[in-house]
């Protein structure tokens, strides 16, 4: 007997003791154990590839902060200086990453020499240099992310939305950047750029992060539909083409009267000075 | 006229002007050069050759003036005409060309044909003397009082005194009309539309602000809740309140603020409001430097500072943007707590 016993298969084994008191609780134990077993086989992995993936961004975004904008920055993103010295850069805790990557992505940062502004030029980082640059200040403090693609998406802008940008444009904007986008001076050497060919996403960060001397328009105020109709009525302004043939930089009277002048004036006195010129002379002959 | 001339030297003769003694010719008068004559004078191939030049320019202003009317029917609309950087409606351009160039030929022949073929000759024109002459005055002076004489206007002073009535009230109507510069704008000029509990809301968009909405750095161009239903229900209202009560709503960091005593509660944790109207001339203003938090008008740089009161720091205007004091509704929304305390704009002449 007690050879079948030990012969009985292991399901028999179970299915002989499936009613026994502790069945239950077997049951549960093996239950609890299976899931955790599961869990500590998936879960804490992939917890542990993001962490380590965004940390090792951030820790180079740290590394690439340390080489090229410490000095004035200082070391951890404090800012320079006592904030007197025109070589000391702001403190960029809690500007966030859509302020990093605007400032890189257009080129202002890293700055060549201190001055009344900071001019965009050709991008010193590549993207993935960007954007962990923007990891790292972002993890220094909570700040406005990058804007998601969609929100600056102008693809799909009716004419009415394109209308709307306008008069948001031109309530708010058009005081510094011109009412054809094509930037004015400020006191004392700076300037409001030009609008033009600016990527959609850095005219959004520009609003949502305020560089500069630009005052800030939040997504609270200034929601993200009203900035993607801004951004599509820059668009349209910058893909208008101009009926005489000369833009002369949309800057109305001033630039049309200064061509007319210099050019239509200009003619004028040739004509003139045509007209009153004597012509050649037969010298000393007689007419017939 | 060269008669006139002589008899003037004449005069001047018999009477020597003044104890001053008169060169009588300081600059020696050249005289009129000896007249030479032109190549198409004297060669009639030259003439010729120009008289076919000058009517080719005149062909070919025509020939251009047609091009214009064919260009305009051929030329579809909308093609573009491409010259490296720069480009420009064909269609457009086109017309122009021809008939700015047609023009150009036409105005050409016509300075070619009179300066090579039409007669060639030099003439001097004396000037006028510039009084009349005494004789001239006398007879006018006559006429007129014999004029003066047969209407009677001396004599008969019921018509002079019924004239000069009727034709001096004439100029009253030209002084009544002035009336229409008015009405007096009475107590306008102090009031705006805003005034207790009224919302601040976005312009354009007319969504209320919270507080929180708000960050360090922040521009805002508002506007009053109670303006935007004025809009269809009365457009020239509409405008003309717009004009007095658009605001700029501004954060700054509390530790950059000056406030100004009496103004410790208008604003809300560094959310300050002012006039966006220039007190200078008027112009409506927000180009705004968070970095300094100044305010500048386009229109004759006067610059404000915001976090001192908008006190004036640059420019011809007279007196700091009116503050509008800020509070927060029940639902948490900015809100006024009372309208402006001084007029808002430039100065006028009741308030001084």
């Amino acid at each position: 007997m007690s050879e079948k016993r030990h012969s009985l298969s292991p399901a028999r084994f179970l299915s002989a003791r499936r009613r026994h008191r502790s069945a239950g609780l077997v049951v549960l134990l093996f239950g609890l154990l299976a899931v955790g077993s599961a869990y500590a086989a998936f879960a804490p992995d992939n917890a542990a590839a993001d962490n380590s993936a965004q940390s090792q961004q951030i820790e180079e975004g740290k590394k690439l902060f340390a080489v090229g904008c410490a000095s004035c920055h200082g070391l951890n993103a404090e800012g320079g200086g006592n904030g007197e010295g025109k070589m000391a850069g702001p403190s960029l805790i809690g500007v966030g990453a859509a302020a990093v990557d605007f400032q890189v992505g257009t080129g202002r940062m890293p700055a060549m020499q201190p001055g009344a502004q900071i001019p965009r030029k050709t991008p010193a980082y590549t993207q993935a240099e960007i954007e962990a640059l923007a990891a790292y200040v972002a993890s220094l403090a909570p700040g406005p992310a990058v804007p998601a693609q969609d929100s600056y998406d102008i693809s799909k802008a009716t004419d009415e939305q394109v209308t709307r940008g306008g008069e948001l444009f031109r309530t708010n904007c058009t005081a510094c950047h011109n009412f054809a986008g094509r930037g004015g001076a400020l006191p004392n050497g700076k300037y409001a750029p030009s609008l033009m060919n600016v990527d959609p996403k850095h005219i959004y960060e520009a609003m949502l992060t305020g560089p500069q001397q630009m005052p800030v328009f939040s997504d609270q105020v200034m929601q993200s539909e009203d900035k993607r109709d801004i951004i599509a009525y820059l668009h349209a302004l910058q893909t208008q083409t101009d009926p005489g043939g000369f833009g002369l930089g949309r800057l109305g009277p001033v630039s049309e009267g200064l061509w007319g002048w210099l050019g239509g004036i200009g003619l004028l006195v040739c004509v003139a000075v045509w007209i009153g010129a004597k012509g050649v002379k037969a010298k000393g002959a007689k007419a017939e | 006229m060269s008669h006139d001339m002589e008899k003037a030297t004449a005069a001047d003769k018999e009477h020597p002007p003044g104890p001053v003694q008169v060169i009588a010719d300081p600059i020696q008068d050249p005289g009129i050069e000896p007249h030479e004559y032109r190549i198409t004078d004297i060669d009639t191939k030259a003439a010729d050759r120009v008289e076919r030049q000058v009517s080719a320019m005149f062909t070919l202003a025509g020939l251009l003036a047609l091009g214009s009317c064919v260009a305009y029917f051929a030329i579809p609309r909308n093609s573009v005409l491409e010259f490296g950087p720069l480009s420009g409606n064909a269609n457009n351009m086109v017309i122009g060309l021809c008939l700015g160039l047609a023009l150009f030929l036409i105005g050409a022949a016509a300075i070619q044909w009179a300066k090579k073929l039409m007669v060639d000759e030099e003439i001097v024109e004396y000037r006028h003397a510039a009084h009349s002459s005494p004789e001239q005055i006398a007879d006018i002076t006559d006429a007129f009082n014999q004029g003066v004489a047969e209407s009677g206007f001396s004599r008969r002073k019921l018509i002079r005194r019924g004239m000069l009535t009727g034709l001096g009230l004439l100029g009253l109507p030209a002084i009544v009309l002035l009336r229409d510069l008015g009405p007096l704008p009475g107590r306008s000029l102090y009031n705006t539309i805003w005034a207790k509990g009224i919302r601040v809301v976005n312009d354009v968009t007319d969504r209320p602000i919270k507080p929180s909405d708000l960050i360090v750095g922040q521009l805002v161009n508002a506007a009053p809740a109670n303006l935007a239903p004025m809009q269809d229900e009365n457009p020239t209202e509409y405008q003309n309140a717009k004009a007095k009560a658009a605001v700029i709503v501004v954060r700054i960091k509390p530790s950059e603020i000056r406030t100004r005593p009496g103004r410790e509660n208008w604003g809300i944790d560094g959310i300050l409001c002012y006039s966006k109207i220039c007190t200078h001339v008027g112009c409506p203003i927000s180009l705004y430097e968070q970095t300094t938090h100044h305010v500048l008008c386009p229109c004759h740089q006067s610059t404000f500072d915001l976090s001192d009161g908008a006190k004036v720091v640059f420019g011809p205007a007279a007196r700091p943007l009116p503050q509008l004091p800020l509070a927060v509704d029940s639902e948490g929304y900015l809100v006024a707590q009372s309208g402006f305390t001084e007029p808002v704009g430039p100065s006028f002449f009741e308030r001084g």
